[in-house]
């Protein structure tokens, strides 16, 4: 295999993980906080729908992501809404954000699938993206992936060094002692379901405005669940989930690779990858979790209302 | 306003509550139609009375019930012991692939066994599938959530490249789809020049067996006790494990039917988009009917309107049909919204925390 070749798997790689990126940061910040959020599958398909519309019709991208990311926030209020202050089974709400959002992305989209917009280019950054091997990678990139990079860094700053972070683990683990040293659960676990909204809305927008610049009926393809799968694969670590998102973006572009050594396999049969390396790694790591005890923030999916 | 919890659970409200949610469904729709520029009450009659105004309606709502309740069937037994099996899609699929290639095989057989076959082979197909997460939540513990789903996707894929490869058409125009099965290999309809199948029958027996089991058998209060305390059901004595297994088992069977009852009946051929969602809206179907066999029969009645709600407004609205599925979500999400009131009460006053009764 020569370089050339190796640095376009790790090029696909890196632009394949990175929804699946931005979706597991949100979904980490939620479950840190103790809220468990089934609706990812169905934020970013809202979000790539109305990202898709909003930049056919203002025909400019900024306003893509700008619709993207408040759809997103929006969806994800309904989820809040309902689960948090009306006290509802969070695994039911957030199927029913998903079975939502599929309907509504479908309906909304209807008009628009076939059309096409001229999506994110690649803006190579000078120097940086000469570096062999990993510069074409990293740094020659469309501005989504660097802002996922961005917003990578900042989850991870504001989950190891900041109060906020801390506050957000304290919600997580025991709401009831949170409650009691003064701060506000619900305010905080509204702000970290919102701040995943935002972050699968993004992803969505990645996904009909870079990744394939078009619409089209469940184009997020389950991502939303495997992001779901990768926060339990990183032990809801920040650091681990940029390693997993770009695990999970090799494990999609392996037919790539099969096809660039001649193999002959159904493409069906190849999309099936993500999905059966999920499964094998979602085992894997329940093995080794049952044998370290549980990672999970242990208020995690439990309703809570504050007592008076 | 303020919300409170009640001394205990209403049962009014647990039987009320799926009313208001389809009430506040239609207020929704009312003004979804209103939004869109048509009229709402007029729309709202086109989605959900007319698609059952005639006989014919009637019958292709039973041939909607047949799949969603089969599905809800099983996925009532799991959810009521909280096995959150989400994969009665990818059952489905799978049955319907396994199934399809049996039929495919059995085109030029006769003989009264052929039916029996293919039926049995749709139901073991589902019951490996959810098998498969029941191995991998009983051996490793991986959640079922989302095992179901993966293999969801995964059977969705499988039934893909059947239909792209080797179970294609030698003799279509190249199209991803099976050759039409055999006639004797269909189920056979019920009445003429209508489309609804014996498989209704199949559906409504396994509904009154499963209320016979969980009223009156020793398994059902197992079950309830689990999804209850599944501490409460370990120190009883009750071998989790194996009720996992035979519950994910039953509800995988049960979605292999429904495949079947799709594919060998209105559709009578493996095509790419054979599931119209049946596997997820029978979750719906579960929650709307409070997990109750006469419940999820009426619920089926409703989710199988919004399908053919669905392709009525296309045709006579211009709307996409699409619209099914925003009307199933806010069907589920005004459900779980009004499940509030079960356990708590809204009382008048402007103190926005929780008022916890001191029992």
């Amino acid at each position: 295999m020569d370089i050339g070749m190796f640095e376009n798997i790790l090029f696909a790689m890196v632009r394949t993980g990175t929804p699946l990126l931005l979706v597991a940061l949100g979904a980490m910040m939620s479950e840190r906080a103790g809220v468990l959020n089934l609706g990812q599958e169905g934020m970013i398909l809202v979000g790539a729908a109305c990202g898709f519309i909003a930049a056919y019709a203002g025909s400019s991208l900024g306003w893509g992501v700008l619709a993207a990311v408040i759809s997103g926030v929006v969806v994800s209020l309904l989820f809040a809404f309902i689960a948090l202050t009306l006290i509802s089974n969070q695994v039911a709400t957030g199927l029913a954000l998903t079975i939502f959002g599929t309907g509504l992305s479908a309906f909304l989209g209807a008009g628009y699938v076939g059309q096409t917009i001229t999506g994110f280019n690649t803006v190579k950054i000078p120097l940086l993206g000469d570096i062999p091997l990993i510069g074409k990678a990293l740094f020659e990139q469309d501005l989504l992936v660097y802002l996922a990079f961005a917003l990578f860094a900042a989850v991870f700053v504001v989950m190891r060094y900041t109060r906020l972070g801390l506050i957000i683990r304290a919600v997580g683990e025991n709401p009831d002692v949170a409650h009691a040293l003064g701060y506000k659960v619900m305010r905080v676990r509204y702000g970290a379901v919102m701040f995943g909204g935002a972050m699968a809305g993004l992803a969505g927008a990645y996904l009909s405005l870079a990744y394939t610049p078009m619409w089209s009926e469940g184009i997020a393809a389950g991502r939303g669940w495997i992001a779901l799968a990768l926060v339990v694969f990183a032990s809801w670590r920040t650091e681990r989930i940029l390693l997993g998102a770009w695990l999970f973006g090799f494990a999609s572009i392996l037919h790539l690779l099969l096809q660039g050594y001649g193999y002959e396999i159904s493409p069906n049969l190849l999309a099936m990858l993500p999905y059966v390396v999920t499964i094998v790694v979602l085992v894997l790591m329940m093995y080794r979790q049952q044998n370290q005890g549980l990672f999970a923030p242990r208020s995690l999916g439990q309703p809570w209302h504050s007592p008076k | 306003m303020r919300i409170e919890k009640r001394l205990q659970d209403s049962r009014a409200m647990m039987y009320l509550s799926p009313l208001l949610a389809l009430l506040l469904t239609l207020v929704s729709g009312a003004l979804l139609f209103a939004l869109l520029g048509r009229p709402p009450l007029g729309s709202l009659y086109t989605f959900f009375i007319a698609p059952i105004s005639d006989l014919y309606g009637l019958s292709e709502l039973a041939v909607k019930v047949t799949p969603l309740l089969l599905c809800a069937i099983g996925l009532t037994l799991c959810f009521k012991a909280k096995i959150w099996n989400i994969g009665a899609e990818g059952q489905f699929v799978f049955g319907a692939l396994i199934g399809g290639a049996v039929t495919l095989q059995l085109a030029d057989s006769e003989g009264f066994w052929v039916l029996p076959v293919i039926i049995a082979s749709g139901a073991l197909a589902g019951l490996v599938w959810a098998g498969i997460a029941a191995l991998l939540l009983t051996r490793f513990n991986a959640n079922e959530i989302l095992t179901t789903i993966m293999l969801n996707y995964i059977a969705v894929n499988l039934l893909l490249w059947g239909v792209h490869g080797p179970l294609k058409d030698p003799e279509g125009l190249n199209f991803p789809e099976s050759a039409l099965f055999a006639s004797q290999t269909l189920l056979p309809v019920l009445f003429e020049d209508y489309r609804v199948s014996i498989a209704i029958f199949i559906a409504l027996f396994m509904l009154l067996v499963i209320w016979v089991v969980l009223t009156r058998t020793l398994l059902g209060f197992q079950l309830r006790v689990m999804g209850e305390n599944h501490n409460a059901a370990r120190f009883a004595g009750f071998n989790g494990k194996k009720l996992i297994w035979l519950l994910l088992l039953f509800s995988g069977a049960m979605a292999g039917i429904a495949a079947i009852s799709e594919t060998n009946g209105p559709v009578g051929q493996l095509i790419p988009t054979l599931s119209l969602g049946y596997g997820y809206a029978a979750i719906i179907v579960v929650f709307m009917g409070r997990m109750h066999p006469l419940g999820i029969l009426l619920a089926s009645c409703l989710l199988g309107l919004t399908y053919l709600g669905g392709e009525m407004t296309q045709i006579d609205q211009g709307l996409p049909k699409s619209i099914t599925g925003l009307f199933q979500g806010m069907l589920l999400f005004y459900l779980l919204a009004c499940d509030l009131l079960i356990s708590y009460r809204l009382v008048p006053g402007s103190n926005q925390t929780i008022k916890e009764h001191k029992v």
